[in-house]
C-alpha cells in the first residue's frame, strides 16, 4: 500500500498544499490512488455544422486520438502498447469509420453516429463467449470516450494508468454502462461531482465493494490529474496530495479495515444466524453475471435478485438473444450449485432508460412505463427473455420474479405466457420448465392489497417502496432526508407483507439496499424477515451483523 | 473478387488465447502490405467466425473472436496474391512470431 513512497508524483505534491473535497458516501470504503479527471463529453445529436463540416471534425478528432494512442502506445508496456495499437488500427479502419461517415452524410452529428457505431462494437465484444475478447470491450469504450472528449472539444482524455498503478476515477457522473466497462482492479475507486447514494451506480458500486465518492463539494477545477489521492468513502471526503501526517493516519486506518474484514470474513463459510439462533437466508444480488466469479457459491444461499438490466446496456440489441440470454441464465443456475436462483425480469425505465425501449420525454418516469408493465406492452423483447427463462427453470431452481407489479392481472397475463413459452418449448422438443413465479413489492398499492395476488414468494423492493412510500425520488438529493427506509410507514407496509406471508405459507424476502445496511438490518430482523439478499461484497459484514442481533 | 484466381491457404492458430489484439494489429498490417483482395474466416469458431472478412480490417479480423484451436482460411486476388497467402499463413504458422525461440 505505501506505493506512494516510490511515486514520482511526490515532488509534484511537495509543491501543491493538501486539498480536502468533501463528498457523500456512496459506496463505503477506502482507498489511495492517482487521480485521473473523466471530463464527460457533452453529445448533442443535432449537428453543429453541415454534414461536410460534421465529417471533418470527426477526421480531425480521429486523426488526434490516433497521434495521442500513439504517443502513449511509445512509452507503454508490452500489454498496454497491443492494446493501443489495437485502438490506433481501429481509428484507421474504413469498415468502423464508414458507417460513421454514412450516418453523418444522413444529417446526424458527428458525436451521435460515433457513439452509435461504438456503441454497438461494446456490446458486441460484452456478448463475446470468451473473458479475453469480452475484456475488449473496455478498450472500445475508452476508444469511444476518448473520441467523444475530443468531438466534444473537451479536455484530453487522461493517461492511462501505468500497470499495477492504482488510480481515483473522477468525472462529473458516470453512466452505469460506464461504470460495468472500467476496470475496478486498476481504479481503487470513484469520486463524482454529481450522483445520488441511491441511484443505479452507486448499487452498483457497492455490490463490488468499490469505494464511490458522490456530490464533491468543489469544482474539478481544484482537482489534479496525476496527484496522488486518498479516497476516504467513510468520512465523505477526497484528500488531494495528503500531507504524511494525513498518510499515516490513514494507513493507521488501512490496517484496522483489514483486522475487521478478517473478523467478518469468519462468518462467511457458516450459515446466517441471529443470536438466539433464528436461521436467516442470505443470497446475493447479481447486477452483472460477473460478479458471482468472486463469490463461493458456499457462502449464501443462492441468488436472491439478478437485474437483467445488464442485457441491454448498450440499448436494445438483436444480439441479445433468447439463446444468449439462456446461456447467461445457465451459468448463474449452474454456479448456485442447486441452491436457488432468483432472476427478475427487465425491470427497464425508471433510472434504468434502454435506448430503443423505455418511452423519451416522460415527465416522470419512476411513475410510468416502465418494469412489468413496459415489458408486457413489448413481447418482442418479454417473449424471449421468458423462454429462456423457461429453458433455465429445467436446469435447476430457478425463481422468477416481475417488477414493478400494481394489480392481480399482470401476473396472470405473465403465467399464461410464461404456461406458452413452456408449451411452445415442449413441442419443438426443447428442455424447459415451469419456474416458480414471484413478484417484487415496492409498488404501495401491491403492498397493501398483497394478499390479491397468488404468487409463489414475495420480494420486497424496499429501495422503490421506500420512494413511493415516502414520495421522494430516489436520485433527487435535496430531499434526502425524507427519503428515510426507516420511516414507520415503510416499516408498516413490510411488516404487513411478512405476516401475510407467515399467514399464507408463501416465502417473503427482501432484496432492496436496506438489507445491506448495518443501520437498517436490525428493524428487518425484528419485522420477523427471515429471507434477504444483498450486494456480494457485503455479505460477510452483513451475515457478522445478523450473527450480532438478538 | 473472382472465385476462380483466387489464392487459398490456412492455418491453425496455436496462441492460447487465438486471434487477440496484438496478432490481429500485426495480421492486418501484414495484409495492408499486398495489393491483393485478401480475405479470412475461421473453422469451427460459431456463426460469428464463419463468413469471410477482410483481412486488412481490424474491426472485422477481431470481430472473429478466433480461439486457439482454429483453422484460419485465406483467400487473396490480385496480382500479388500467392506472396500474400505465403506472407499471412507463415505468420498464423509462426504464433505470428511471439513464442520465444526455443
Amino acid at each position: 500500500m505505501r506505493w506512494w513512497a516510490s511515486s514520482n508524483a511526490i515532488s509534484m505534491s511537495d509543491r501543491r498544499p493538501e486539498l480536502i473535497f468533501s463528498g457523500k458516501v456512496a459506496s463505503p470504503g477506502l482507498a489511495v490512488g492517482s487521480i485521473r479527471l473523466h471530463a464527460r463529453p457533452k453529445i448533442g445529436s443535432i449537428p453543429t455544422g453541415s454534414p461536410e463540416e460534421e465529417a471533418a471534425r470527426l477526421a480531425t478528432a480521429l486523426e488526434a486520438a490516433a497521434a495521442k494512442l500513439e504517443a502513449l502506445a511509445t512509452d507503454a508496456a508490452e500489454e498496454a502498447a497491443a492494446i493501443l495499437e489495437f485502438q490506433i488500427a481501429l481509428v484507421e479502419d474504413g469498415e468502423l469509420i464508414d458507417p460513421v461517415r454514412l450516418m453523418i452524410g444522413e444529417g446526424v452529428s458527428a458525436a451521435a453516429a460515433w457513439r452509435r457505431v461504438l456503441d454497438g462494437q461494446v456490446a458486441d465484444y460484452e456478448a463475446a463467449a470468451d473473458d479475453y475478447f469480452r475484456a475488449r470491450s473496455a478498450d472500445l469504450a475508452d476508444l469511444r470516450d476518448r473520441v467523444l472528449e475530443l468531438l466534444a472539444g473537451g479536455a484530453e482524455a487522461p493517461s492511462p494508468l501505468a500497470p499495477g498503478e492504482g488510480g481515483i476515477y473522477v468525472a462529473d457522473d458516470l453512466a452505469p454502462s460506464r461504470f460495468l466497462e472500467i476496470d475496478w482492479r486498476s481504479y481503487r475507486g470513484g469520486a463524482l461531482l454529481a450522483g445520488s447514494a441511491n441511484s443505479h451506480v452507486a448499487i452498483l458500486a457497492r455490490a463490488r465493494g468499490v469505494p464511490l465518492l458522490i456530490g464533491l463539494d468543489l469544482g474539478t477545477d481544484r482537482l489534479v490529474s496525476g496527484a496522488v489521492a486518498i479516497l476516504d468513502a467513510e468520512q465523505g471526503r477526497l484528500v488531494q496530495d495528503p500531507r504524511s501526517a494525513t498518510r499515516d493516519a490513514f494507513e493507521t486506518r488501512l490496517g484496522q479495515r483489514r483486522v475487521e474484514a478478517e473478523a467478518e470474513a469468519a462468518f462467511l463459510p457458516r450459515p446466517a444466524a441471529t443470536r438466539s439462533g433464528r436461521r436467516i437466508a442470505v443470497a446475493i444480488n447479481v447486477d452483472e453475471p460477473g460478479v458471482v466469479a468472486g463469490v463461493n457459491p458456499a457462502h449464501c444461499d443462492g441468488i436472491g435478485l439478478t437485474r437483467t438490466e445488464f442485457l441491454f446496456s448498450a440499448g436494445l440489441s438483436e444480439a441479445v438473444t433468447e439463446e444468449a440470454q439462456f446461456k447467461i441464465y445457465a451459468r448463474l443456475i449452474d454456479w448456485a450449485e442447486g441452491r436457488p436462483v432468483t432472476i427478475r425480469t427487465l425491470d427497464a425505465g425508471g433510472d434504468k432508460p434502454i435506448t430503443g425501449l423505455t418511452p423519451e420525454g416522460e415527465s416522470n418516469p419512476f411513475l410510468g412505463l416502465r418494469g412489468i408493465r413496459l415489458s408486457l406492452t413489448r413481447p418482442d423483447v418479454f417473449m424471449p427473455q421468458l423462454r429462456a427463462l423457461a429453458r433455465a427453470a429445467a436446469r435447476g431452481p430457478l425463481k422468477v420474479m416481475l417488477p414493478m407489479v400494481t394489480v392481480p392481472r399482470e401476473i396472470e397475463e405473465t403465467r399464461v405466457m410464461l404456461e406458452v413459452a413452456v408449451a411452445d418449448l415442449a413441442r419443438e422438443g426443447s428442455p424447459a420448465a415451469m419456474p416458480r413465479l414471484g413478484m417484487m413489492v415496492e409498488v404501495p398499492a401491491a403492498a397493501l392489497n398483497v394478499a390479491a395476488f397468488t404468487v409463489d414468494f414475495y420480494s420486497i423492493g424496499s429501495n422503490d417502496l421506500v420512494q413511493y412510500v415516502t414520495a421522494t425520488g430516489r436520485d433527487c438529493a435535496a430531499v434526502a432526508a425524507l427519503h428515510d427506509p426507516l420511516d414507520p410507514a415503510v416499516l408498516e407496509l413490510i411488516g404487513r407483507v411478512v405476516a401475510h406471508g407467515a399467514a399464507s405459507g408463501r416465502e417473503v424476502g427482501l432484496c432492496g439496499d436496506m438489507a445491506s445496511d448495518p443501520r437498517y438490518l436490525p428493524a428487518l430482523l425484528d419485522l420477523g424477515l427471515s429471507s434477504l439478499s444483498v450486494a456480494p461484497a457485503r455479505l460477510a459484514k452483513v451475515k457478522s451483523e445478523i450473527a450480532r442481533h438478538g | 473478387m473472382s472465385e476462380d484466381n483466387a489464392v487459398q491457404g490456412s492455418a491453425v492458430i496455436t496462441h492460447e488465447i487465438g486471434l487477440h489484439a496484438r496478432p490481429s494489429v500485426k495480421l492486418t498490417k501484414l495484409a495492408k502490405t499486398f495489393e491483393s483482395q485478401i480475405h479470412l474466416r475461421g473453422d469451427g469458431a460459431g456463426e460469428a467466425g464463419a463468413s469471410w472478412v477482410d483481412a486488412k480490417s481490424i474491426v472485422r479480423v477481431m470481430g472473429l473472436k478466433l480461439r486457439e484451436g482454429t483453422t484460419v482460411h485465406f483467400r487473396a486476388a490480385g496480382p500479388d496474391a500467392e506472396a500474400a497467402i505465403h506472407a499471412l499463413v507463415g505468420l498464423v504458422k509462426r504464433d505470428f512470431d511471439e513464442r520465444p525461440a526455443a
